[in-house]
């Protein structure tokens, strides 16, 4: 799969300048808000007409057909459920408008667990509930690429945990392209394959999720609270006293309890703030995440911070330290230290399901 | 039905309904697509259009009949042609009763539905289209359901002001029992002769009951449009 997005549009505020080729699996969008995430999935979906566009998905050219013709699935935000229908209706609602069978119905009413709501009306239906509805009902219209535009953003903290395995399972299993505007880190380490920085209806940069994510230059455009990177781990055994030890590239990580079984693969996110750097192994230290690394490069911003990249055995992870630390520790690329990880920095929330097909 | 009328008001009465029937269903469509036109297009002439809708309700009635007399009596020039084309005339004729209270009501029933459609999320139609759904079967798979019930309401509403039809009728196609002598003006006419208070009273009586049950009947329609788009 290959979607190419070439794009201008002058709107009265700002001007949208995009040129993407982009690669299958899921690919987030992430920028601030009206950065001009919404108006390029806009453009690719139909919706809005650029000034100039060239959308190509795997050779065919999808701008000069109206929305109903592109065959482009789309996830809004707010579900946009039919309201004079039932939950059956709204999800057979594609099939029927192209005269196809409902080809896959029962497996995707099984995938999004929405079984239960098949009689119920929009109005009756949990938000949470309605955006599964809302995925189903894109997934049977038959697309050959799914569009997301924020459709975890007006759901609270539960719901969203509700929803993400399910949209993982989809990028998973269904290899359906997926197109995903986010404007939450945690969400776009947890579920990208690709990132694509938006700034000002600008591409800042492009580039796989792991890459883009411990490169201390793009993530400091990410937000520097927010900036961290992701590893890959695997659920290696459940401890006595409650611990699991996950099994890195960068050696041994233990987290309290993570459910599942042993040998699940898992997306482990560490946030630069929660790193700590040594020259030597700490000793007498409550830490008990302690890698070794090497660093690989030093990024200086405008403020008293600098960010470290540390090339863990082929992982990356970012340490956040100020200057006077670098100074004084002689920090250079090159150089081996320890990366201690405060062990409350690998938050649950941040802990993904399965990891990204080409990031492992 | 109508034993206890006198047979004058019954014909009055049947005729009316008739009118008013022929009236609703033929400018219905119409309606519907200017009501849709003005609420979801931008178009050069949109204020015209808008306020030549809404004519009829400021104009006195009189000056509406005038002007259909103008344009589609006998030697009006749509008149002289459909006259010489079709042989087909609205002076003097029901069906004139009936363009005459199609055109006065015409600002209620466009009035109510386009309250339908604007209430109508247009992202639910821009949703429709990425399910694969053309402009036209968007419109009739959520548009319409959507409106539906605005648009019985607001046909309810123009029978109702059709059957109150006085002015641009009396003008238009004048007061021939039979023929064009509605409901409000077979109450003037009886109004007019001794002893004719009684059946003017009764007739008085049943324009009120239509003019109630009609209004009723378009409120709780309104709900159920408020009901619907909220999904419950």
């Amino acid at each position: 799969m290959t979607l190419e997005i070439r794009l201008a549009h002058a709107f009265p505020d700002f001007g949208l300048d995009v040129d993407l080729t982009l690669p299958g699996g899921l690919t987030c969008l992430f920028g601030r808000s009206g950065s001009g995430k919404t108006s390029i999935v806009n453009a690719v979906a139909g919706l809005l007409r650029p000034d100039q566009a060239r959308i190509m998905l795997d050779g065919a050219a999808l701008h000069d057909l109206p929305p109903h013709k592109r065959e482009v699935g789309y996830v809004f935000q707010d579900a946009r459920l039919f309201p004079h229908l039932t939950v059956a209706e709204n999800l057979t609602y594609g099939p029927r408008v192209r005269r196809h069978p409902p080809v896959g119905l029962d497996r995707i009413i099984a995938l999004l667990d929405i079984g239960g709501l098949l009689d119920r009306r929009p109005g009756t239906l949990s938000g949470g509930e309605r955006q599964r509805v809302a995925i189903g009902r894109a997934l049977l219209s038959r697309p050959r690429l799914l569009l997301m535009d924020e459709p975890l953003a007006a759901l609270d903290e539960a719901r969203k945990a509700e929803i993400l395995p399910y949209i993982e399972a989809l990028r998973d299993e269904t290899g359906l392209p997926i197109l995903y505007v986010s404007h939450s880190v945690p969400e776009v380490a947890r579920l990208a394959t690709t990132i694509v920085l938006v700034e000002a209806g600008r591409i800042a940069a492009v580039g796989p999720a792991a890459q883009i994510l411990s490169d201390p230059g793009t993530a400091a455009l990410l937000g520097l609270r927010d900036a961290g990177a992701v590893l890959t781990a695997r659920i290696d055994a459940h401890e006595a006293d409650g611990l699991t030890r996950l099994q890195t590239a960068a050696g041994p990580l233990w987290l309290p309890h993570v459910a599942g079984p042993v040998g699940r693969p898992l997306r482990v996110r560490i946030a630069a703030q929660d790193v700590i750097l040594s020259r030597h192994r700490p000793k007498g230290l409550s830490a008990l995440n302690i890698l070794p690394a090497r660093i690989a490069a030093l990024h200086e911003g405008q403020g008293p911070g600098v960010l470290v990249r540390l090339d863990l055995g082929g992982e990356f992870l970012l340490a956040r330290v100020t200057r006077r630390s670098a100074q004084m520790l002689e920090l250079q690329p090159g150089l081996s230290v320890h990366a201690v990880l405060k062990s409350v920095s690998v938050a649950q929330s941040d802990v993904g399901g399965r990891p990204a097909p080409d990031s492992a | 039905m109508t034993d206890w009328l006198p047979p004058e008001a019954a014909i009055a009465l049947s005729l009316s309904l008739r009118v008013s029937l022929v009236a609703v269903l033929v400018s219905l469509p119409l309606g519907v697509l200017v009501a849709y036109a003005l609420a979801r297009w931008r178009f050069p002439g949109h204020g015209l259009l808008n306020g030549l809708v809404h004519l009829p309700l400021i104009l006195p009635p009189v000056v509406t009949g005038y002007l259909l007399l103008l344009t589609f009596g006998r030697q009006g020039w749509v008149g002289a042609a459909l006259w010489d084309w079709f042989g087909f005339t609205f002076a003097f004729r029901w069906t004139g009763a009936a363009l005459a209270a199609g055109v006065m009501a015409f600002p209620l029933l466009v009035r109510a539905i386009r309250l339908a459609i604007e209430a109508v999320d247009p992202k639910l139609e821009e949703a429709a289209a990425t399910l694969g759904a053309s402009r036209v079967v968007v419109f009739a798979t959520v548009t319409l359901p959507l409106i539906l019930p605005g648009v019985i309401a607001g046909a309810v509403l123009a029978f109702a002001k059709a059957m109150g039809e006085f002015g641009a009728t009396i003008t238009f196609v004048a007061n021939i029992p039979g023929e064009t002598q509605t409901l409000p003006t077979a109450i003037y006419s009886f109004l007019q002769v001794p002893g004719g208070d009684g059946a003017a009273l009764q007739l008085v009586l049943i324009s009120v009951a239509v003019a109630m049950l009609a209004l009723a009947v378009s409120e709780w329609l309104s709900r159920r449009v408020a009901r619907r788009i909220a999904g419950r």
